[in-house]
């Protein structure tokens, strides 16, 4: 009886906790006079946007933003079918995209990434093209090392992906992958480990990673060096600009977290993020 | 009937624990059916074998090459870590001194704790390179097998020595006082009879390696084609899922669900295997 009785009394005690924990929540939640505002899309852009929010929810009370990550795609269903407010595509929006209104806030380019150790300096649009095609295997074809080539990609649906598969003009099925990765720094840490490897991720994290000391190399397209620098001035090609994107015209207090994030006055958290502010 | 007197809220409480499990559960297949309807409807169940590739962007969705690369990194793991975790609870129980063995079987509780994703970053930069300098491009189903047995080496380990650990001494006494030599006693006494807690040890440990998905997702190179040696790279299932659902929608969302669905099916059906094995029907067997 005894332990029947201690057995009653925890399980009173842990739905209590449970109730109030709800009970709670509930009240915090539902705080009076806050707006609330979700953003979905980009996971690219999604970091930098939670940045600003935390900073626009400090100068603003009242609003509460709330910033999930899941792909350009994802970002457009979202803002599409009213799931979320603004939705955050990390490219160009599409001909069949054209309802919705874009807002850029900053650009960001791709980088064709190398080992460390590997020789080559530059490659042309047209090698890289027959690297991803499986036509080029070893890099002493391109005048480097006897090695074989490990060919880094995307998983499908990426934006990074497509955009480079657009650039390159290859359909992402032809790729001939050795490799395939999610998150940039999934790239970054797979390239860095095999001396073969090409690979291609965000300019900003590839830079940052080759300062702090990453086993990893940018090498120049076409001619063309990649730096952050080089994709503010648009004299990078494979470069992209970051959207926000919202259905119709937006509320009062939607755009004016959208006319903030356009602002000057988010700049350094732009930098901070290595992409490159238009302002 | 149980000594305890039984009390109706007490009974309640504890059928209200139980049904939550149950209910949450079915929530769970209902909702991953829900999700997967539309593929399995619009696209069928044939074409997941038909199909001449996975090309979701172009409307291809065949497993297969999935489907064998969960089974074989599962169970080229489950091929290495069974002996070792075996291996293990054996010297648990009979070899080890008191101390050496409360320290492997922290050790084995320490290594079940430690987070799937640690693991898969160390097999990223610790043993795909190593791999890599034998056959490129290193991460490959090899990788896979090999930090997914260091994965479940502590199940296996943990629930092996639990149940050797429960043979009744009576037995081993008997064998003992037969004047059978120690390594008799453990192979033909001890084993046999702590067999259905061993094959529990290995369905479990199976399950969670075809469900794994961080670890496997880095080390695996994650290419959608049968493997035809151990140093080419294979996607299974659980990582397709993780890689793609953030970024995939309609029909190619709905496939994801549905392979999803397979999953928990082949994981359902080895817990349904597992309870085949019931421990009084084995200790009758031999008794």
């Amino acid at each position: 009886m005894a332990i029947a009785q201690k057995i009653r009394w925890s399980l009173i005690m842990a739905l209590v906790a449970v109730a109030s924990t709800v009970f709670v929540s509930k009240a915090l939640t539902t705080q009076k006079g806050t707006e609330k505002i979700i953003i979905s899309g980009a996971s690219t852009i999604a970091p930098l946007v939670a940045e600003i929010a935390k900073r626009y929810e400090r100068e603003n009370p009242g609003i509460q933003i709330d910033v999930q990550s899941g792909g350009s795609s994802r970002g457009v269903a979202d803002a599409r079918s009213g799931l979320a407010d603004i939705g955050m595509v990390s490219r160009d929006l599409k001909a069949s995209e054209r309802e919705l209104v874009d807002y850029p806030i900053a650009r960001d380019g791709i980088a064709v990434i190398v080992h460390k150790s590997n020789p080559i300096q530059a490659l042309s649009k047209e090698q890289i093209r027959n690297i991803y095609l499986g036509r080029i295997t070893n890099w002493k074809e391109l005048g480097g090392a006897d090695m074989p080539i490990t060919v880094v990609n995307k998983a499908s649906g990426r934006s990074t992906l497509e955009l480079f598969a657009g650039f390159m003009n290859l359909e992402p099925a032809d790729i001939k992958a050795n490799i395939v990765i999610g998150e940039n720094e999934q790239g970054i840490k797979t390239v860095a480990n095999s001396p073969g490897a090409i690979g291609y991720v965000s300019i900003g994290t590839a830079e940052y990673s080759e300062r702090s000391g990453t086993a990893l190399k940018l090498i120049s397209l076409g001619g063309q060096v990649p730096s952050t620098q080089n994709v503010a001035d648009k004299k990078y090609d494979l470069s992209r600009t970051l959207n926000l994107v919202t259905k119709g015209k937006p509320s009062v207090a939607v755009s004016h977290f959208i006319d903030y994030v356009q602002s000057a006055s988010v700049k350094d958290l732009v930098e901070e993020q290595y992409f490159v502010s238009l302002k | 009937m149980s000594p305890l007197s039984r009390n109706g809220a007490t009974t309640l409480s504890f059928f209200v624990c139980g049904m939550t499990c149950v209910f949450i559960m079915l929530m769970m297949l209902l909702f991953i059916f829900d999700q997967s309807y539309g593929f399995l409807t619009s696209v069928g169940v044939e074409r997941v074998f038909t199909d001449k590739a996975w090309i979701p962007d172009s409307g291809f969705y065949n497993f297969i090459p999935m489907m064998i690369g969960t089974l074989l990194v599962s169970v080229g793991a489950i091929l290495i870590a069974a002996p070792i975790g075996l291996g293990v609870a054996i010297f648990c129980n009979f070899y080890g001194g008191g101390r050496a063995a409360r320290f492997f079987e922290q050790l084995l509780a320490l290594l079940a704790g430690v987070p799937s994703v640690v693991y898969g970053l160390w097999g990223l930069m610790a043993v795909t390179p190593i791999i890599y300098k034998v056959k490129p491009p290193g991460a490959s189903l090899l990788a896979g097998i090999l930090i997914l047995a260091l994965m479940i080496i502590p199940t296996v380990g943990i629930i092996a020595k639990e149940s050797i650990r429960r043979v009744p001494s009576s037995l081993i006494n008997g064998a003992a006082a037969l004047g059978l030599p120690r390594e008799k006693i453990i192979f033909y006494v001890v084993l046999p009879s702590a067999r259905a807690g061993l094959y529990a040890a290995v369905t479990l440990a199976l399950g969670r390696a075809l469900g794994e998905t961080m670890a496997v997702l880095m080390v695996t190179g994650n290419v959608v084609r049968i493997p035809t040696s151990i140093f080419d790279p294979i996607r299974t299932l659980a990582a397709n899922i993780a890689l793609e659902m953030a970024y995939a929608a309609d029909v190619h969302r709905s496939a994801l669900f549905a392979s999803g669905l397979a999953l928990m099916f082949l994981v359902i059906a080895l817990v349904m295997m597992s309870s085949l094995f019931n421990p009084k029907e084995v200790m009758r067997d031999i008794s």
